[in-house]
């Protein structure tokens, strides 16, 4: 068994199970297709390993393997071959997202289970999972792109999962458009990089940037910008975030799997991985950070103000991703993976509570409604809280370690990167701030109705199934979600996967503890970054001062949180009537939906409305299509007319023509 | 000899000029006939004895007399018609272009044959024209030709009687078959189609050409 | 003599014929101007063998009898049977055969 086979096994197995469950979704009871889902990703996860202990077998200097199936595309100088290249940074990511999403698969079989379409859901996981890993195995920018193309369709599909539900498949084409926007940007940014390199190879690409380009050469940075619109858009950066809190219409799972540990990491991976050519473009990198920092506070912003509960959850994502996208930007690039792994482990826990307590609400999404589950649901609440410290950063708990360390990275540069620091360390207040809240809404206070029902044991049903963002009336049939519901406090998938990610919040820091205490992770990543230009001088005093800050922030606002949500007594409302337009604005998310309405979808209907009444019927059915018909059918008419049925017009022709027979050759005789 | 060549000349285009003209298809028949004989006296002066017996006798003896039957039967209806409904312009052309074969002809021949006027011609045997001499080329030198037009005289005859024989079991009344119209709105093999498509039914039908296009129906979809 | 005359004769009937056929709109009548034309082929035919004192082209007259018998029991026929069908008997009428 070799690093490559390992590899490819890694990647041929979530594709097999997706075809097995696909094609022989007749012959398979729901449950086995789900477990045949979930089998195939551990493996998958099984090999991930091996090949992570086959890559260390590999020196430290020529830690990298690649192989190729054969050639896709190798026609006028383009060269492009099925091929995978595996080296550290590939083995991480293929590692944590074949770990959370056999977590995810098997939490999936319980969750999912009274749904019609189940057999189809697995077969979409387990095809959205071999797509990314596709995308992280790939061993040029167009075997990427493919997987980027991949990911985004299986996100549609599992977006629209619920496919009778307007309000799903309009999330679903809302989230596809605008990944579409950024495909377009990586494909052209990709372009522009081939045009001057004439490789899509990572090896040779990465060897030969610093001699094709000059240092922020003006088509480098074009093509480094553009190429981080595709990131954005995936990983849901302003302005191309919208559609991710839409995402929340799927279900539990692919909120866990997709918008929260996987797909939407993949912009901080593409970063990472073309890393050699961002440095080299130094102004793209300084936009990604900055994008990276305004995102993180705005929807750090938006999270205090948004009352559904996956949408919270879906905000904190998108800010912690802009924690992530900044610092890969800045060259902070152990710190960003670190989170990366950490966020997946305790984000994913805590969509997965999410969706036990939803179940509970049957199916009402509203922190409104939600009061006091404290009792009802032990479980679930322990598992938000384990979730809700690593997020928030709680000393020695996973997040703790893994946002200090990208922190400190980032402020390791100095000059202005200090102001992305302390955006940081803003965002880190917002944080706890939103993550407390929610929880203690939640499970803080006077059990509501549904809570009450379930601590005498029986899970509340809603009389007819509804629709909780318009309340149409659903059934239960394939196409929506099914009767029953399922929480972690019985079923047992549900409860061995959180278990065990939240086990991994908490143990994960010790990864990459402070101050070289353990350096795992970073000299596992070493090899990747070892041709990273940029300096992180150590900085014993920041980082001592980070750990502190960060430890202050988390039980500070905590208690303040507390304060103002567990405790009650209107305190909330109060702040909210202090500033009713900054509430409103962050409710309304930022107005973004409203801005892209008015700038883009207007505009391009407009021209859509006047190329069908004006374009299509005048130019396309009236000149070109009429004009053709109506010439053709002229021509027809005239010698149709000749055709009188007239016998003696027919004989006059002959006589006509006979004479000009005649005349023809007396003139040639003459 | 000249003399006599333009008398029957003479005799022979005012039969032909009556066949054109006259109105009573019986008189035109009884014209075409003295035409036929005329020429066959103009075959004579050809030295042709054989074929202007046959002209006689087969033409002028045969097929004439099955014209006459047929006029006698046919008529030319109760009424005959007025010879012109074509339109003026139609006449007008007809006779153009017939004097302009006529003249072109006359040119190409004349052009050639006013020089050679009165030459006695190539000299030939007693036996040209004779029958023995007809029948000796019939059946040596063209005897595939004798065949082939023996055969084209039993089509000719089985077809005739094809033609005009009853048909058993159509009582005569219903020989008549009743207008057929042409519908436009369905194809004969798909299904229907709506008008001005331009189907071959339609075409047939003359419609937009020789006939109005009928209004859209409202059960014929798109 | 001279058979240029002959041709000219039959030049001049078979015009005739044509413009008969052209004319007349009896389709018996129709016919018999056809016989005019065939006639006037035929007395070509034999001039020009008179004139080159060769038997051929009384037997190609004789072959273009033939046909010429044929065409008729066919034609007259057609006209017939267009009579027992109770349809008009007119050339101008008769034309469904049309584009």
């Amino acid at each position: 068994m070799s690093l490559q086979t390992a590899a490819w096994l890694v990647l041929a197995l979530p594709l097999a199970g997706s075809l097995v469950i696909a094609l022989g979704g007749r012959w398979w009871t729901p449950r086995v297709a789900g477990w045949i889902g979930t089998v195939a990703i551990a493996l998958a996860f099984v090999f991930a390993v091996i090949a992570l202990i086959k890559l260390q077998d590999l020196p430290e200097e020529a830690r990298v393997a690649t192989s190729s199936l054969w050639d896709l595309v190798n026609v006028a100088g383009v060269r492009i071959r099925l091929g995978i290249y595996v080296d550290p940074l590939s083995v991480f990511m293929a590692l944590v997202v074949t770990g959370v999403s056999a977590l995810i698969h098997l939490y999936s079989v319980g969750y999912m289970s009274s749904d019609r379409g189940y057999t189809r859901f697995f077969a979409y996981l387990n095809f959205f999972v071999f797509s990314m890993l596709l995308l992280v195995l790939a061993g040029n920018l167009a075997l990427l792109i493919v997987g980027w193309a991949f990911v985004g369709a299986a996100s549609y599909m599992l977006i629209s999962y619920w496919y009778r539900r307007t309000t799903a498949t309009s999330a679903g084409i809302k989230a596809f458009v605008i990944n579409v926007v950024g495909d377009v940007g990586l494909v052209l940014g990709t372009f522009f990089i081939f045009r001057e390199m004439g490789v899509l190879d990572y090896g040779p690409l990465f060897e030969g940037v610093q001699g094709a380009f000059d240092k922020n050469d003006a088509s480098l940075v074009a093509g480094m910008l553009l190429i981080l619109v595709g990131a954005f858009a995936k990983s849901a950066q302003v302005p191309l975030h919208t559609w991710l809190p839409d995402a929340m219409e799927g279900p539990t799972p692919v909120s866990s799997l997709i918008h929260a540990a996987t797909m939407v990491t993949a912009g901080v991976y593409l970063i990472g991985r073309l890393h050699p050519l961002l440095e080299w473009a130094p102004t793209a990198a300084a936009v990604g950070a900055i994008v990276g920092a305004a995102t993180l506070l705005i929807a750090g912003t938006i999270g205090l103000a948004v009352t559904d509960l996956k949408r919270v959850i879906a905000y904190s994502t998108m800010s912690q991703i802009g924690y992530m996208i900044m610092a890969v930007s800045a060259a902070a690039y152990v710190g960003g993976f670190f989170h990366l792994m950490t966020h997946a482990f305790f984000k994913a826990l805590l969509f997965m509570a999410a969706g036990s307590l939803i179940s509970a609400m049957a199916g009402e999404q509203s922190l409104d409604r939600m009061r006091g589950f404290r009792k009802a649901m032990p479980f679930t609440f322990g598992c938000f809280v384990v979730g809700g410290l690593a997020l928030s950063a709680f000393p020695l708990m996973s997040g703790f370690f893994s946002k200090d360390a990208l922190l400190l990275e980032i402020g390791q540069r100095g000059g202005w990167y200090y102001a992305l620091y302390a955006a940081g360390y803003i965002g880190s207040v917002l944080t706890v701030i939103y993550t407390w809240r929610m929880i203690y809404r939640a499970f803080w206070g006077e059990p509501c109705a549904e809570a009450a029902e379930l601590e005498h044991g029986h899970i509340h049903h809603a009389e007819h199934p509804t629709n909780p963002q318009t309340g149409e009336i659903e059934d239960t049939e394939v196409g929506f979600p099914g009767e029953a519901h399922h929480i972690a406090e019985q079923t047992w998938q549900m409860r061995l996967a959180m278990g065990a990610l939240a086990v991994l919040s908490v143990i994960a820091g010790v990864l990459f503890l402070p101050f070289g205490i353990t350096e795992w992770l970073a000299n596992f990543l070493e090899p990747t970054f070892a041709d990273s230009i940029v300096e992180h001088p150590a900085n014993d005093g920041l980082e001592a001062f980070g750990l502190v800050l960060t430890s202050v922030v988390a039980v500070v606002f905590l208690a303040v949180a507390y304060r103002i949500w567990a405790v009650g007594s209107g305190r909330a409302t109060a702040w909210q009537e202090r500033f009713p337009s900054l509430h409103r604005l962050f409710v309304n998310k930022w107005y973004f939906d409203e801005l892209i309405g008015l700038v883009i979808v207007r505009p391009v209907a407009w021209v859509g409305h006047w190329a069908r009444d004006s374009f299509e019927r005048i130019v396309i059915n009236g000149a070109l299509i009429g004009g053709t018909t109506g010439i053709v059918r002229a021509g027809s008419a005239a010698v149709r007319a000749l055709q009188t049925g007239l016998l003696r017009s027919y004989a006059g022709l002959v006589v006509i023509g006979l004479s000009a027979i005649l005349l023809y050759l007396l003139l040639r005789a003459a | 000899m000249g003399f006599l060549f333009f008398l029957f000349a003479i005799v022979a285009l005012a039969g032909a000029v009556g066949v054109v003209i006259l109105r009573n298809p019986f008189y035109c028949v009884l014209a075409l006939v003295v035409h036929l004989i005329a020429l066959a006296l103009l075959f004579l002066l050809l030295e042709a004895q054989f074929v202007a017996v046959a002209q006689v006798v087969v033409y002028a003896g045969a097929v004439m007399v099955l014209y006459v039957f047929v006029v006698a039967y046919v008529g030319g209806g109760d009424r005959p018609g007025p010879l012109w409904r074509a339109t003026a312009r139609q006449r007008t052309l007809a006779i153009v272009f017939g004097l302009a074969v006529f003249i072109e002809l006359a040119i190409a021949i004349l052009g050639t044959g006013l020089k050679a006027l009165d030459t006695d011609g190539p000299k030939v045997t007693v036996a040209y024209g004779s029958p023995a001499e007809i029948g000796d080329l019939l059946l040596n030198r063209f005897l595939l030709p004798f065949e082939l037009a023996s055969f084209l005289l039993l089509l000719a005859a089985v077809g005739a009687v094809a033609l005009s024989g009853r048909r058993a079991g159509i009582p005569e009344d219903e020989i008549h078959a009743p207008e057929r119209t042409v519908d436009p709105t369905h194809d004969l093999v798909s299904s229907p189609m709506p008008p001005s498509a331009g189907s071959m039914a339609e075409g047939v039908a003359g419609y937009g050409v020789t006939r109005p296009l009928p209004a859209p129906s409202e059960e014929s979809p798109g | 003599m001279n058979i240029s005359w002959y041709l000219v004769v039959s030049a001049l009937m078979f015009s005739l014929g044509a413009v008969g056929v052209l004319i007349r709109r009896n389709p018996l009548v129709v016919l018999l101007c056809l016989e005019l034309m065939l006639n006037a082929g035929n007395l070509a035919l034999l001039g020009f063998a008179r004139m080159w004192a060769d038997g051929d082209g009384q037997i190609f007259a004789i072959v273009v009898m033939v046909v010429a018998a044929c065409e008729v029991a066919i034609g007259l026929g057609l006209i017939v049977a267009l009579y027992r069908q109770r349809l008009p008997v007119d050339v101008d009428e008769l034309r469904e055969l049309h584009g």
